[in-house]
């Protein structure tokens, strides 16, 4: 391999500012994310502090599990808006079987739609060539559809969330403060209100994002995603069954998606036939704020750990500054449209 | 001739980014002339006509249309200077019946009747939906419609391809006519029978620069290919190949033998075969097939009627994998088509790899890196930019496409115009390769529009012309006004004389098969 | 005649296979009457200015998603605007809310157009945005709307000479559904503006060469699919007469009535009859589901099932077309 050291030309400072940006999203991101800690500190002294990051973090979980399938899907030029409704269906199920069943019956039961909807997805939009949008947009109507006749047969029996749940969704274990290697770091965590304390989500989710991280950088699986959205063309020519890749990720992406159900009922511990609904449109805006393109080909799921971060202290900024449901709805859409017009003017560029 | 020309462009050019696709051409039709505008493959025909017609811009150069200078920005813009064209692929909506068609354009109805019938299309219904249309008849109409506007410059591309000889016959009376009566035709053809029957003079396009304009007069088709080959029309001698160089010896029996190969109304038998260790250049002017064989034969299209064997098994190939399977790997002439442009080197050559279903898991990184690399190092990439293939030179792109079935360890590679668009350097190196792979006993099956590659690079050469295989060359034979010969559909051997241009029943002048 | 046969078989067979299920409905309740038919119609009415906001965009090959939420915002608008307000002031309220409507419409199209973000991107956006929008006029259903508006669609046309037996079947909100769409499509299905909506979803190359102003004509689409939307929205509150800010499961249903009334996805083809015919097959199914006592809940399903079949299918035949 060459390794000779040539000097570039010289490149104006616009379009450099561009590559670094489509080259190193996280930077700029993790920029974005303390300015806006910083605000809000600014706004409401002293609200940066253990509970506060603590909840932050649990909020953000959900939500950037579900951006992780938006993540997958869109590395291949698709979209899963049936999340939500999946991530419902497993918390609810999971909710009214625990009554009186064994809870590996009702973890299984509670995940069974979830398979189901990931695979009628993937055969609609792999074999059938249907536009994921619309597609995954039927089967979360049909999905809710069979959610409420399921809520009809249930309603005697009653809901309960398991303890398990509960723990991992809201619990929060304080470490010992002797864990910290260092005394002026020990110091400087408890005089910021910082603390030792961390979300027992973060045992569920640091393993499913390594996963994640792990399957998109380095398995076969993950390249053909990447390679699927870049030219679908190219990976035939290379012998890709188009649909076995398809078909496989909306499953993984449904199953994260039921995973993500059974989490959120923890945090929320009320079964609701719309429960994760409001996490959709978030985790699409995640998933593009973090750099994934929607037209596939590009993107990690790091930087949209981060987007979920940005948009979970966001939105608690915008509640703080009063800001209605409304127009948080705009102000996600609009970021979607811009991010994605600058993104296709930055490959452009090239 | 003092009258002043129609048209007159002078000093176009167009660059695509780097690539100019035109220098500096020119072309000036005077009234009452049928002009041909002829060039081999690349040479920018389609460019200058593109211009012309308003579907791009130029960057440089002065159009004028009846000695006006006229901005041509779009193809309603070119309608009004009052220059036509009717395209290869016509132009009329295929969801829209012919009515439509003629009111969206503003075409009169009436003469465009007189038009079609004169034309030799006595019941055309123009309720039927042109989807529902012949392609043959669907360009006849496409011509139609754009004479009932009496245009002052008619341009027509390759007006007579897919016509049976009737329709084909009636169109060139009609455009002869259209010349006697005052107006002017551009004439885009790659049959020198009809433009020696039609035009009046001919511009020559080589390389993106007008060359020359000659008159059309008997025996002037040797001038025209000496134009359109340049300087190269020297004989090139064969290099002496070096024992390793020299195709293994044949064996008994063929890697691939295609026997009547059809797809479509593109392809009609064709038969050859390929034998391990060598390198079999395939000849072609555009669009005459060749697109369709190396699809077939990597499995991306299932051919309509005819065999491949593979080492003398029938195979029968639905998907690229199919092919793949069987050893044979496809590198398709344009690079966008087979690298997934934002993405390494190493995943790129690596991709293959992966496409199996029990090949998804983890990456065995460290025996991917070794096969990668050993790939890179063969074909001598440039790695200085291998985060993402799309911000390497077009000739490392090219060899990234060529390494991904070395890596793979492919026994035949397809390569359709590998050297198409990339500089000097990698094109040796690419020959070398080609080479290196025949003498290793691989086989190659080349096709190439630059014609001094051949002897340079193939054991043999198959020609083909509308679909058909016309000739099979030995390098020897093959230099280049003898393929060009060939692959403009002349026979072998013959000196172009008057005789076999104005006899249309000659076997060279046959029209492809009517289109059913 | 048989052009006709040939380009309306798809739309015949539709308007036949009404006709059986409106038999069979019969059968199935013996006292389904002219009354009925008028709520089917009601009921209709928004299924069907969605679907034709959604064909409109289509045979210019493309996809509106934001339909829904146009009809959301514009029927909150028209709702809120005129809860207090006097009668005659709605005057001003209807064509205010249409324009409204049309211009949404043309900045989809703009949008789509400027930015080269694909439809299906910008429309996903802006239907996040007209939501958020809806949500901020109304936060929850309320409004009014005004008393003539909602008279437009209750009751029969009354005809005179014509026997009440046959009047009771004409409904008025077939009338105002079958003014409203002919005063825009007829005009526009015979100019050359038309055309050149088929043109560029036919072949945008062929229109392009055909002398057709391609951008243009996509914004203009998109322009009317916010007009038949905002007419949507001004059914919505005319039927319900408030405004709803969360937008009802109009998109799906309008590409699947798109799909089944013989519109090809890809774009070129089909007229606007198909689907909405297809739109009343959809919901007369549902009736039928319903007076079958079937659980309204397993007919969301069915109903979500079929549209789903139904979209695959026209994916299925787009796919095979282009091969």
């Amino acid at each position: 391999m060459s390794t000779s050291a040539i000097t570039p030309p010289p490149v104006p400072l616009g379009r450099r500012v561009k590559r670094f940006m489509a080259d190193r999203p996280l930077v700029p991101l993790l920029i974005l994310l303390v300015v806006l800690v910083v605000i809000l500190q600014i706004l409401r002294p002293g609200i940066v502090n253990e509970r506060w990051i603590a909840n932050t973090i649990k909020f953000a979980i959900p939500l950037a599990i579900l951006a992780g399938c938006q993540t997958m899907t869109m590395l291949t030029g698709g979209i899963d808006l049936s999340v939500g409704t999946v991530a419902t269906m497993s918390a609810f199920i999971m909710a009214t079987q625990i009554v009186n069943q064994d809870p590996a019956v009702a973890f299984l039961l509670a995940m069974m739609p979830a398979v189901l909807i990931g695979l009628v997805n993937g055969i609609g939009v792999g074999v059938f060539r249907v536009h994921p949008l619309i597609m995954t947009l039927g089967t979360s109507l049909i999905g809710t559809g069979c959610l409420q006749v399921y809520q009809r047969t249930v309603i005697a029996s009653g809901a309960k969330i398991p303890d398990f749940l509960a723990w991992l969704g809201t619990g929060v274990t304080r470490l010992p403060e002797a864990w910290v290697p260092s005394e002026p770091a020990r110091q400087w965590l408890a005089d910021t209100g910082i603390g030792f304390a961390f979300p027992n989500a973060l045992l569920l989710y640091v393993p499913v994002a390594a996963l994640i991280v792990f399957t998109l950088a380095r398995t076969g699986f993950g390249r053909l995603l990447y390679a699927v959205g870049d030219n679908e063309h190219a990976t035939r020519l290379s012998g890709v069954r188009y649909w076995q890749v398809i078909t496989a990720l909306y499953i993984t992406s449904s199953v994260l998606a039921g995973i993500t159900g059974l989490l959120y009922i923890g945090l929320i511990k009320a079964p609701s036939l719309s429960l994760a609904e409001p996490l959709v449109l978030p985790s699409v805006a995640a998933a593009v704020i973090g750099g994934t393109s929607i037209f596939g080909g590009r993107g990690g799921y790091t930087g949209t750990v981060v987007g979920a971060l940005i948009l979970t202290v966001l939105t608690t900024l915008l509640t703080i500054l009063q800001m209605p449901e409304g127009a948080r709805r705009m102000l996600f859409g609009l970021i979607v449209l811009f991010v994605t017009a600058a993104y296709l003017r930055i490959v452009e560029e090239r | 001739m003092t009258t002043s020309p129609l048209l007159d462009a002078t000093g176009v050019a167009k660059n695509y980014g780097a690539v100019a696709a035109l220098r500096n051409a020119s072309l000036s039709v005077l009234p009452g002339e049928v002009h041909a505008l002829m060039g081999a493959n690349g040479a920018g025909k389609s460019t200058l006509v593109k211009i012309l017609t308003g579907a791009i811009s130029a960057n440089a150069g002065r159009i004028l249309i009846k000695g006006e200078a006229r901005d041509i920005r779009s193809p309603a813009a070119a309608r009004r200077a009052g220059l036509l064209p009717v395209y290869q692929e016509p132009s009329l909506i295929p969801d829209l019946d012919v009515l439509s068609n003629l009111r969206l354009t503003g075409t009169p109805v009436e003469p465009f009747r007189a038009w079609v019938r004169e034309l030799g299309i006595p019941d055309l219904d123009i309720r039927d939906t042109a989807r529902d249309i012949p392609l043959a008849v669907l360009r006849v109409l496409d011509l139609a419609r754009a004479l009932a506007v009496e245009p002052d410059v008619l341009l027509l591309d390759e007006m007579t391809a897919a016509l049976p000889a009737n329709l084909a016959e009636k169109v060139l009376e009609v455009v002869r006519r259209q010349g006697d009566s005052g107006r002017a035709v551009i004439f885009i053809s790659h049959r020198f029978v009809e433009i020696a029957a039609l035009c009046d003079r001919a511009t020559v396009l080589r390389d993106g620069e007008t060359v020359g304009v000659v008159d059309i007069v008997p025996g002037v088709e040797e001038k025209i290919v000496e134009l359109m080959l340049g300087t190269r029309i020297v004989k090139t001698h064969i290099a002496a190949r070096t024992a390793e160089q020299k195709a293994a010896p044949a064996p008994a029996r063929p890697r691939i033998a295609v026997r009547d190969l059809r797809v479509g109304t593109k392809l009609a038998d064709v038969s050859f075969d390929l034998a391990d260790g060598e390198v079999a250049g395939v000849v072609a002017l555009e669009g005459q097939g060749q697109d369709e064989l190396f699809a077939a034969l990597a499995g991306s299209i299932r051919p309509s009627g005819g065999t491949i064997e593979v080492d003398g098994q029938p195979v029968k190939f639905s998907h690229p994998i199919d092919a793949i399977r069987a050893g044979i790997a496809y590198v398709p002439g344009d690079r966008s088509e087979a690298l997934a442009m934002q993405r390494s080197v190493r995943e790129n050559i690596a991709l293959p790899f992966s496409a199996a279903l029990r090949n998804w898991g983890p990456i065995p990184i460290r025996r991917e890196r070794a096969k990668v690399l050993s790939a890179i190092e063969r074909l001598q990439i440039d790695t200085r930019a291998q985060g993402e293939v799309q911000r390497l030179s077009g000739g490392n792109q090219q060899k990234v496409t060529i390494a991904r079935w070395i890596a793979a360890d492919a026994r035949t590679i397809l390569c359709f115009d590998p050297t198409r668009g990339i500089d000097v350097g990698t094109k040796q190196e690419i020959y070398k390769l080609l080479r290196e792979l025949a003498g290793n006993g691989k086989s190659v099956l080349f096709y190439t529009s630059e014609l001094e590659e051949v002897q340079r690079v193939c054991d043999r050469v198959i020609v083909i012309f509308g679909g058909r295989v016309v000739d099979i060359f030995t390098v020897e034979e093959a230099d280049e006004p003898a393929l060009m010969r060939a692959a403009y559909g002349l026979p072998r051997g013959a000196e172009a004389d008057i005789g076999i241009l104005a006899d249309p029943s000659s076997p060279s002048a046959t029209a492809p098969e009517p289109t059913p | 005649m048989s052009h006709l046969l040939r380009r309306q078989g798809w739309v015949l067979g539709l308007f036949a296979l009404f006709v059986v299920l409106f038999i069979v409905t019969r059968l199935i309740q013996p006292a389904y009457g002219s009354n009925d038919f008028g709520s089917l119609v009601r009921a209709v009415l928004p299924y069907a200015f969605a679907v034709a906001a959604q064909t409109v965009v289509v045979i210019a090959g493309g996809i509106d998603l934001s339909v829904a939420a146009m009809m959301a915002l514009t029927s909150v608008t028209a709702a809120s605007m005129m809860a207090g307000a006097s009668e005659e002031y709605a005057l001003f309220v209807v064509p205010f809310v249409l324009a409204m409507g049309l211009v949404l419409g043309a900045l989809n199209g703009l949008l789509i157009v400027v930015t080269r973000v694909p439809d299906i991107v910008v429309t996903l956006a802006t239907l996040f945005v007209l939501q958020g929008a809806a949500l901020l006029v109304l936060d929850a259903p309320g409004g009014a709307a005004a008393e003539w508006l909602k008279a437009l669609i209750s009751g029969t046309v009354p005809i005179p000479g014509l026997p009440d037996a046959i009047d009771a079947w004409l409904p008025k909100a077939l009338l105002v559904l079958a003014v409203c769409l002919c005063i825009v499509w007829i005009p526009l299905r015979r100019s050359r503006l038309g055309l050149s909506i088929y043109a560029i979803g036919s072949s945008e190359l062929a229109a392009f060469r055909s002398g057709v102003p391609v951008k243009r004509t996509r914004i203009i689409a998109y322009a009317l699919s916010g007009l038949f939307a905002a007419m949507g929205g001004l059914a919505l509150t005319m039927s319900t007469g408030i405004g709803a800010p969360i937008p009802g499961p109009y998109l799906l249903a309008s590409v699947a009535a798109v799909v089944l009334g013989g519109v090809a996805l890809g774009g070129g083809k089909g007229g606007l009859l198909g689907p909405i015919i297809a739109v009343f097959v959809l919901r007369l199914v549902r009736t039928d589901l319903t007076l079958l006592a079937i659980d309204p809940n397993v007919t969301a399903i069915i109903e979500g099932l079929i549209m789903v079949a139904v979209v695959m299918f026209g994916a299925f035949i787009t796919m095979r077309g282009r091969q």
